[in-house]
């Protein structure tokens, strides 16, 4: 029985967008990790860039990537650590370890959020349907990430490029809500 | 409804923040020490302003902080925006 | 084809395409482009609609957003709209519309009765009559409902989809007129990322009605030029059909879009009807133009007496001719146009202008024309029914406020009358910007802005063109370079009419020769059916406020909101008090500018989208498997699960049982959960709860309270330490979000010392909570048995192990008294977690138990519920919990409030139990107030409530949970619950709370 339970994620099965120019996946075990501690201590900063490869962005709404790795600001002493499927129990042990003593605070969220990947021309005008952020490419773009409200479900969002792409990182019990939502706002570009 | 600077994440809607009342009222260093009416006025009494009024917001759907808004009362503009911690600045309507 | 009134060449209209439309039943025909009132112009309709109070016979007055008698019952069925603005109407083929308030038919309407009986509704009408006995007022509203109001809502579900969309820009202009045009080509040019909204179909504003010339070329043409050129722009979005409806602080305004209005119906089954923006703009430009106001002379309301700039409208926009014999009456230069246009259209017109000796370009071209000049005249009542026939015209004498000399009838089936232009200062006042009174125009205008915007063109009192090209242009350079952009490359203001404007001679209550009120009306707001006479009256009653006077008279407080009577009422008002206008007072503007319909204000936020339904990972199966739900916050949690036709109590009764007689299980994973770290956690929780944290052992589980500072309960639930630094604090399920928020607050803003880092991991584990004798058997056949042991995990400890081969936090902590485990889980394996319990508990008869059969396993128990037996002022105390407030370890948050004289007197509520005495099957009510002495009727003392009552299977009887005044001194004592709506009060026995195992030794086994 041991490591064959099934895992299930809150999006499986679930009929998603039908217009190609505002499409919806799931990427629902991306590895997460939430980071804490003072980045006006170069111990931590380093020790981090260390583990990571990519020291935890100091810039507002910002996100440092290294490889597969990609470290989200949330807060001035806040970050998501995102990081490839399955990866998470590595990092956290290589945060750990490098970041030894300090005060610091490391909590897997892997399981906490779902991912919706939102992708092509009109995931732009998806968002601003339910998004109070400004998302025109002059005020956010590619590498940029900020937590705030989609619909009436709070979210992290990250632009990863100009297509554009963006990961809507979810709360997973308010996840079917946002993807059917999300759906029903590509409904206009089908 | 306000756009209010964050002093971490910039300008965002009303919408993300909540408000929590006065600002600046420090919790008493030994409770024990004052007279009931003196933590009857720390619990229940706060200034009703007209003008300057100083209040705290949290972004609670950001970056979870809490700040500072040095408020004007009759004319709803916002001052400034500061830091907790931060001395309460000096502003003009 | 029968548009007998229809011009035969010029407008914009498409006359390749003609539409079909019924108006009252009737087909008539109209042309895309057209709007309902041009058509029905068209089709030579002059009577659309009974006015408000008095039935009266209406036309159409307007060409705009200021209509107030051509308000129509748009389309049928689920779609059906009331109150629409014919010349706001987009006309589309199978259109249909019905006038609005008559019966049986617009053209005989019994309720025109009441314009004989008018006497008898004057100013304040209902609130003088129908006061009294207020009983009857029931009835008579009744009446008034059915013999007023004008349209109907709409009955069955609204069968369109709306949208709504955020919007940041640099700059937004309000109105697509030229100078509107000129300020998004300015800021565009610049760089700025603009929006140019205008409610019309298309750009243009007034240059569509217009027949001048800018730099050289027709109006529409330069239009044509300057959108090819917005179009171009990649950051200039253009709205057509959509209405600045709202300004509100920080540049924050809202916008109607007519997606689909004007098509009919979503052509394709995706595309709104409407979208509601919200825009943040740093800079606005208002480009909203004016809009005229009406002459009040008797008997202004007939249907062909129109306003004179939406006659030239008609004709010059729509091909439509309103009249072929016209009387234009003036007070300004602007009606000349439309006397000009109407003569060109063929029409026969007379101009009667208030003024002796007007002079000017236009007054010269008019008699050039040969037009005739009636100057210093006025028409002292206008005649005919249902359509106007004539006018009766006098001179005005040296006071301007009565006639003189003999009378002279004209002959006229259209009456183009124009008192003056207001400009349009919605939005500008809306905005919080100061208005001042303009003696040239007589109208208010802005003066002091508050907010980031400016006026440009007619609203800001510009009546000449080349001033509004000017204007536009100086506002646009002016947004974009306060916005932060580079304006250098500005473009050059066009060349257009630069010819004076003559001032305005304001006459706000145009002698009729006869006592007001009598001979006829003088309307001053159509849509509410408010006269000049009223006005006397209320200032003969003595209101003085403006404010008052709207509402006494209802000037003003229709769905046109007085576009066109608020200045003519104040003014009249200012006459009869003897001051002058401004002091008179102004109006308060409010939005939205017009109606908005609820569906475009919700827009999808309905259906499965008005709130979104948390879910755990195991809500499939509780939905395979019957479950009822319960909302709690957001959460859907399973209530109980009923077996085929089982009605709720016995379902909750079979859960009930069995957990104390077997084994349950329980989806528990709403909890909050908060992952607390940092060497001063536990100082933190010393500090945030009431009893003592700092010597729990790694691996142990405690119960907590915290409080707010006024020594309330406010949350609840155990805490685990899970290393020296670092604890598992768990909520409850609808305190989540504000216990973390309460933690950040007191570590940010109070004690930024302590090292500690608080992190939700709610949704981070699923659990399941499995509860009853076999417990252990269910969840050590999944583990290993031997460390579920009563010495391996005591009672309130946790331990990590594998449970059905998934890593698992397992909690021996029991919500129902009994034997129970905690088991947790990463959430993707939940489902799989809750699978396998369930198929290891078969053979122990598991059964899956809901929110309902938790309650009445706790109450029996006296376990507390936040929020249920504690409402914010209730103290731990009161709850009998002194046990778990700590004396000796110091502050925490509350603590100092027990000293408190109210907290601390004897006669607080305090937790009691109750037993039914008469009927042990009856059930309490939640909320029942309880007394100790029972009179006839209320007022009782009432010294307590009940806060749970259920039958609890375990005793054979109900219980109830209850806080009373000094209840712990009244055991064995008899009170009583008055029952809502009477019958006899249920005697009850105060009895300790806790009703099941006292001990609590089950839970410990």
């Amino acid at each position: 029985m041991a490591d064959t339970a099934t895992e299930t994620s809150p999006l499986d099965g679930r009929a998603g967008s039908r217009a190609d120019s505002a499409v919806i996946v799931e990427h629902p075990h991306l590895g997460k990790i939430d980071l804490r501690g003072d980045p006006g201590d170069t111990a931590f900063v380093d020790a981090v860039a260390e583990a990571i490869g990519a020291a935890p962005p100091i810039v507002a709404n910002t996100v440092a990537t290294a490889g597969k790795n990609s470290i989200l600001w949330l807060g001035p002493d806040e970050w998501l650590l995102v990081t490839p499927e399955g990866n998470q129990g590595q990092a956290e042990g290589a945060l750990r370890t490098a970041l030894e003593g300090q005060h610091v605070s490391i909590v897997d969220t892997t399981d906490a959020r779902t991912t919706i990947r939102l992708h092509g021309a009109n995931a732009r005008n998806v968002l601003m349907k339910g998004c109070p952020l400004d998302l025109h490419p002059r005020a956010f773009g590619p590498g940029q990430c900020a937590q705030s409200i989609l619909a009436k479900a709070d979210v992290l969002i990250h632009q990863l490029d100009d297509a554009p792409t963006y990961d809507i990182h979810v709360l997973c019990s308010f996840s079917r809500y946002l993807w059917d939502w999300l759906a029903d706002a590509a409904k206009e570009f089908s | 409804m306000f756009l209010i600077d964050c002093p971490y994440c910039g300008p965002r809607q009303q919408t993300e923040f909540h408000c929590h009342g006065e600002a600046h009222i420090a919790r008493p260093k030994d409770p024990d020490a004052i007279s009931d009416a003196e933590w009857a006025d720390y619990l229940f009494n706060r200034s009703n302003t007209m003008g300057v009024f100083y209040e705290r917001w949290v972004h609670n759907h950001g970056c979870r902080r809490w700040f500072n808004v040095a408020r004007d009362t009759v004319s709803d503009r916002i001052l400034a925006v500061y830091r907790v911690g931060e001395k309460r600045p000096k502003v003009t309507k | 084809m029968t548009q007998k009134f229809r011009l035969a060449e010029g407008g914009r209209i498409n006359r390749d395409r003609p539409v079909r439309f019924r108006f009252d039943g009737i087909t008539y025909h109209g042309y895309e482009g057209d709007t309902l009132a041009s058509a029905l112009l068209a089709n030579g309709v002059r009577l659309v609609g009974r006015s408000f109070k008095y039935h009266r016979p209406r036309g159409i007055l307007s060409a705009g957003a200021e209509e107030p008698n051509a308000l129509v019952q748009l389309r049928e069925g689920a779609r059906t709209e009331p109150n629409m603005r014919a010349p706001q109407v987009a006309l589309f083929d199978g259109l249909t519309a019905e006038s609005q308030n008559r019966w049986p038919s617009l053209e005989f309407d019994v309720w025109s009765v009441n314009s004989l009986f008018s006497r008898f509704f004057p100013s304040g009408f209902y609130y003088k009559t129908f006061m009294w006995p207020a009983s009857f007022w029931m009835t008579y509203e009744k009446f008034i409902r059915n013999a007023t109001g004008l349209g109907k809502g709409p009955v069955g579900k609204d069968p369109d989809r709306y949208e709504q969309r955020h919007q940041w820009c640099d700059v937004l202009v309000a109105g697509g007129g030229p100078a509107g045009l000129m300020a998004a080509l300015a800021a565009g040019r610049a760089g700025a990322r603009v929006i140019l909204a205008d409610e019309q179909s298309e750009m243009g504003g007034s240059l569509l009605s217009d027949t001048s010339e800018i730099d050289g070329s027709q109006s529409a043409d330069w239009v044509a030029g300057i959108m090819d050129e917005l179009r171009s722009m990649e950051d200039v979005t253009i709205l057509p059909r959509t209405t600045v409806s709202g300004y509100y602080d920080y540049n924050f305004l809202t916008l109607l879009e007519r997606v689909t209005d004007h098509l009919g119906e979503d052509p394709d089954g995706k595309t709104p009807r409407q979208r509601f923006w919200q825009v943040r703009a740093k800079q606005v430009v208002l480009a909203t133009g004016a809009i005229e106001r009406p002459l009040s002379f008797l008997n202004n309301d007939r249907p062909g007496v129109m306003l004179a700039g939406a006659v030239r409208t008609y004709v010059n926009r729509y091909a439509a001719l309103p009249g072929r014999k016209a009387v234009i009456f003036t007070n300004n230069d602007s009606a000349y146009d439309t006397a000009l246009d109407l003569q060109r259209a063929g029409a026969a017109v007379t101009v009667i202008d208030v003024r002796k000796a007007p002079r000017g370009a236009r007054i010269d071209a008019a008699r050039a024309a040969g037009i005739d000049i009636e100057d210093g005249r006025v028409i002292t009542r206008a005649n005919g029914g249902k359509r106007v026939t004539g006018v009766i015209i006098r001179d005005l004498d040296e006071s301007g406020k009565s006639v003189t000399g003999g009378s002279r009838s004209i002959g006229c089936d259209l009456v183009a009358m124009s008192g003056g232009w207001n400009p349009t200062v919605h939005l500008f006042s809306q905005s919080r910007g100061k208005l001042r009174f303009d003696e040239l125009l007589a109208a208010f205008v802005p003066d002091k802005s508050f907010a980031d915007e400016r006026s440009a063109g007619a609203c800001n009192g510009s009546m000449r063109l080349s001033d509004c090209l000017a204007e536009g242009l100086r506002a646009g350079l002016a947004a974009a370079r306060d916005a932060g952009f580079n304006v250098r490359k500005a473009p050059t203001a066009p060349k257009a009419d630069e010819a004076e404007v003559g001032a305005t001679m304001p006459v706000w209550l145009v002698p009729s020769g006869k006592r007001l009120g009598r001979g006829g009306k003088h309307f001053v707001d159509f849509q509410n059916d408010v006269t000049a006479a009223d006005l006397h009256l209320a200032h003969r009653e003595g209101y003085v406020s403006v404010e008052h006077l709207k509402r006494y008279t209802t000037t003003g407080m229709g769905t046109d909101q007085g576009k066109t009577s608020n200045v003519n009422a104040l003014a009249i008002m200012a006459e009869l008090q003897g001051v002058s206008i401004p002091e008179a007072g102004t109006t308060t503007f409010r939005p939205p500018y017009t109606p908005t319909g609820f569906g475009a204000i919700a827009g999808r936020n309905v259906g499965a989208f008005m709130d979104p339904a948390r879910l755990t990972a195991m809500h499939d199966w509780h939905v395979e498997h019957g479950a009822m739900f319960e909302d709690v916050g957001q959460w859907k949690r399973p209530w109980y699960y009923p077996r085929d036709g089982e009605r709720m109590e016995d379902a909750v009764n079979r859960e009930v049982l069995a957990a104390r007689s077997a084994v349950t299980m329980l989806d528990a994973s709403t909890l909050g959960k908060i992952d607390i770290q940092g060497p001063d956690a536990a100082e933190f929780l010393n500090r945030i709860y009431t009893n003592a944290w700092l010597k729990l052992p790694v691996g142990s589980c405690r119960y907590g309270i915290m409080l707010h500072e006024d020594g309330m309960v406010f949350d609840d639930g155990v805490t685990t330490r899970l290393a020296k630094n670092r604890f598992l604090m768990t909520t409850t399920t609808g305190g989540a979000a504000n216990v973390l928020t309460w933690l950040e607050e007191w570590l940010q803003t109070e004690w930024p010392e302590l090292q500690v880092y608080c992190t939700s991991v709610s949704e981070q584990w699923a659990t399941v909570s499995v509860s009853g004798p076999y417990a252990r058997h269910v969840v050590g056949s999944l583990t290993d048995y031997d460390k579920l042991g009563p010495r391996d995990l005591p009672f309130m400890t946790m331990a990590e192990m594998k449970v059905a081969g998934i890593p698992a936090r397992v909690y021996r902590i029991s919500f129902t008294g009994e034997l129970a485990f905690e088991v947790n889980v990463p959430r993707r394996y939940g489902l799989a977690l809750w699978q396998a319990i369930w198929e290891a508990g078969r053979k122990y008869g598991i059964t899956p138990y809901g929110t309902e059969a938790m309650h009445v396993l706790r109450a029996e128990k006296g376990f507390i519920i936040v929020g249920q037996e504690t409402d914010g002022t209730v103290t731990p105390m009161d709850l009998g919990m002194d046990w778990i407030v700590a004396k000796k370890k110091g502050d925490f948050i509350g603590r100092r409030s027990f000293a408190r004289a109210d907290t601390a007197r004897p006669d607080r509520k305090q937790l009691v139990g109750l037993f039914t005495e008469d009927d042990p099957h009856h059930v309490l009510v939640e909320g029942q107030q309880l007394v100790e002495e029972v009179k006839r009727a209320p007022p009782m003392k009432m010294v307590g409530h009940v806060t749970s009552a259920y039958f609890s299977p375990n005793l054979g009887r109900s219980i109830a949970l209850a806080v009373v005044k000094s209840g712990r001194e009244r055991m064995g004592e008899t009170l009583y619950a008055p029952r809502l709506g009477g019958g006899r009060p249920v005697k009850v026995t105060v009895t300790d709370p806790v009703f099941f195992d006292k001990e609590g030794v089950r839970a410990r086994g």
